[in-house]
């Protein structure tokens, strides 16, 4: 466990140091004061952030996740020549990365919330809803990432595989959907809805976080059932365990593809 | 002149003054308004509970026509009561009339009959009968101002009614479910009524309009309703301007009328599932001018309704701006505002409506005007793919806001061919239209 957290510290720092983590960092902030000092609206700048945040942070979790497993390749050969199990640092290296990306991103996005939440208070419970959710997409994204990169020696291939997975989950999962609902028009579709929602963690964040904002009154009969599911206990562990085992799912065949490997 | 003896001057000059205006009150008090063709008496009756006349209903049955009563202030519990001869009824500090919850409270049957600064409480809830703080049947001139009344089931009920005045009342209702309430106001079967600054709240319609015709509805706020702020069927040729609805199911809901003017209205907080700010269904050569729209699940909504105009009404922050259905033609949008909406306009599918878009500012144009004459030089589509699914798949609400919407309805921006050809505004405006610039802050808006 001291090794795991000694590796994931120093790929933390590796990463860290590394100049697109500040500009990732930076771009949160300069973005979430842009939309704060510009909107008129604090619901409507967080609606505006959810959309950029929905695009960005898996996009970047899965191409840094990818780009990070590589540029710290040789380095884990070198360490794996030593007596150190290879989970070890398969999951020092995937904590390390995710932690920091997660940090980037809390610290981006959290420093403006609270410069301006202070004045939206009745947005707070939103502005933390959306924090947490971009720091497990982080989470479920890297893993993915490592999930790929562990599979292949070839750089391109592994990121081509990523910006393709990264795709899927932001437009065509939504464009699948969308395909069920004309198909399927006479038909009573909300429980259905549902559960293609919750499979998707994009999608899955994205209607949180809309239930909680004053646009949900949009959604009309589904938004009100989907309220009533994601409010009841049942709701909220279906929610959480699908995210989880996102996660899980792609940490476990990393770490099972990993092991086997031939260095 | 020395100082003293201006002093004395305006003294005299005063009382001369005093006594005049005590006489011309006195004169003005014995001829009150509209009885002056009845012989009657200038006899003023005052009603108290400790006076030589304890109840209203024997100063009623006492009374000559045209006779005032004073109501003074006291508890007056003494069922139902018909006024059949022209009065005025004038209440002193308040006066209480209660319908202990059984009957209605006051029944008006004559004419130039005037209610003032009454408490009217407590009618009756039936499931059959329309029971009213204030009914007022088949009669005219009447004058209903300043009186307050809470808890009954109907607020002021007026049939077969004509030129009535309503003014400056506050009505307060306590209705729970859409079934088991009446309305604030209720007009039917009536004629130049003038219905003016009163507030209605609590009830199922803050003001129901049916067969109402040449109107004049004027500075109400109706707000807090179970369902529509203002509510229309089956009425012509009412004006209807500077009303605040606020926070109902509806704001304005006309139904079956025509040539109806709805001028400088306030349509706000009408938000909700199937909430509206106006919906319109078979209303027809109406106009809808500068009124403001904001903060309302669908601001303006019209079905079957046919050539109205709707011009420089300023949409902002609604979900829906426009919702137009297939069957309503020929309405004519010209200089709106659409701002910050979600959608500004949605139709159904293949929409063959014939209304058409002149000379709007819209905040998602993205062209340009080359001749800097302040219209865009490339039309307006304001109808998204996305808001046009929605329109046929309603379940497709799941991807509001997610990146595939706004990629649909990015490209469509780029080459339009699904949405409907005609909802598309040629002449776009390029910037705000000066009158607007007056009202664009947060804080008028917040008024």
């Amino acid at each position: 466990m001291r090794q795991i957290a000694t590796l994931a510290r120093y790929s933390a720092l590796e990463l860290a140091r590394s100049w697109w983590t500040a500009c990732y960092c930076l771009f949160f902030m300069v973005l979430a004061f842009a939309f704060f000092a510009f909107g008129e609206e604090p619901a409507q700048a967080v609606v505006s952030v959810l959309n950029v945040v929905l695009l960005v942070v898996p996009f970047v979790s899965i191409v840094m996740g990818v780009l990070s497993f590589y540029t710290a390749r040789e380095f884990a050969e070198l360490l794996l020549a030593q007596p150190v199990g290879r989970l070890t640092v398969f999951f020092g290296q995937y904590m390390g990365t995710a932690a920091s990306l997660a940090l980037a991103f809390a610290i981006g996005l959290g420093i403006p919330f609270v410069w301006y939440g202070w004045n939206a208070r009745e947005q707070s419970g939103t502005l933390v809803a959306l924090l947490f959710g971009g720091i497990l997409l982080t989470f479920i994204f890297v893993a993915l990432a490592f999930a790929l990169a562990v599979r292949t020696e070839n750089r391109l291939k592994a990121l081509g595989a990523a910006i393709f997975l990264w795709l899927f989950f932001a437009l065509v999962y939504d464009g699948l959907i969308l395909a069920v609902i004309v198909a399927f028009s006479s038909f009573p579709l909300e429980k259905v809805l549902l559960g293609l929602i919750i499979l998707n963690p994009l999608d899955l964040a994205r209607i949180l976080i809309l239930l909680r904002l004053d646009v949900a009154a949009l959604m009309g009969y589904t938004g009100a059932l989907f309220r009533q599911f994601f409010g009841s206990p049942l709701g909220i562990v279906a929610a959480s365990a699908c995210l989880t085992v996102w996660m899980a799912l792609a940490v476990a065949v990393g770490a099972s593809t990993y092991v086997r490997r031939d260095f | 002149m020395r100082l003293p003896q201006l002093i004395s001057n305006s003294i005299i000059a005063f009382a001369v003054w005093l006594v005049l205006w005590s006489l011309a009150g006195r004169a003005s008090e014995s001829a009150p308004n509209g009885t002056t063709n009845s012989q009657a008496s200038a006899a003023t009756l005052v009603v108290c509970p400790r006076c030589a006349i304890k109840r209203l209903s024997d100063a009623l049955r006492e009374a000559s026509a045209g006779a005032k009563i004073i109501l003074q202030s006291g508890i007056y519990n003494e069922g139902e009561m018909t006024i059949e001869k022209p009065v005025a009824i004038e209440g002193q500090d308040w006066p209480v009339l209660d319908g202990a919850g059984k009957n209605q409270v006051l029944t008006v049957k004559a004419d130039n009959v005037r209610l003032k600064g009454l408490v009217i409480r407590n009618s009756g809830k039936s499931y059959i009968a329309d029971l009213a703080g204030i009914r007022v049947e088949g009669a005219r001139n009447c004058v209903i101002e300043g009186n307050r009344l809470t808890d009954n089931f109907f607020g002021i009920y007026l049939a077969s009614s004509a030129n009535c005045a309503i003014r400056g009342n506050e009505i307060r209702g306590n209705a729970v479910s859409e079934v088991f309430s009446g309305n604030g106001i209720h007009l039917w079967n009536s004629n130049r009524i003038t219905v003016e600054r009163n507030h209605v709240t609590g009830h199922r319609d803050g003001l129901y309009f049916e067969f109402l015709h040449d109107s004049n509805i004027l500075g109400n706020v109706s707000e807090n309703n179970v369902r529509y702020g203002l509510h229309t069927m089956y009425s012509a040729n009412n004006h209807y301007s500077q009303n605040i609805l606020r926070a109902n199911h509806a704001g304005v809901v006309l139904m079956y009328s025509r040539k109806l003017k709805v001028v400088a209205n306030r349509f706000e907080d009408n938000w909700g599932p199937a909430c509206y700010g106006a919906l319109l269904k078979d209303l027809d050569e109406s106009e809808l001018e500068r009124n403001l729209f904001f903060h309302n699940s669908v601001a303006l909504y019209a079905d079957d309704a046919n050539r109205n105009r709707v011009a420089n009404n300023r949409f902002y922050n609604n979900g829906f701006a426009l919702r137009i259905m297939a069957n309503a033609n020929g309405n004519v949008f010209s200089g709106n505002l659409f701002e910050a909406n979600s959608f500004d306009v949605t139709t159904n599918w293949s929409s063959g409506s014939t209304s058409s878009f002149d000379g709007n500012y819209w905040d998602d144009y993205r062209g340009y005007d080359l001749n800097r004459d302040g219209i865009g030089d490339v039309p307006f589509w304001p109808v998204r793919l996305f808001g046009l699914l929605l329109e046929e798949y309603p379940q497709a609400i799941v991807l509001l806001r997610s990146p595939f919407a706004e990629l649909l309805d990015a490209a469509e921006q780029a080459i339009p061919v699904l949405t409907p050809h005609n909802f598309a505004d040629q002449k776009p405006l390029i910037a705000r239209p000066p009158w607007s610039k007056s009202q664009t802050s947060k804080s008028a808006l917040a008024q």
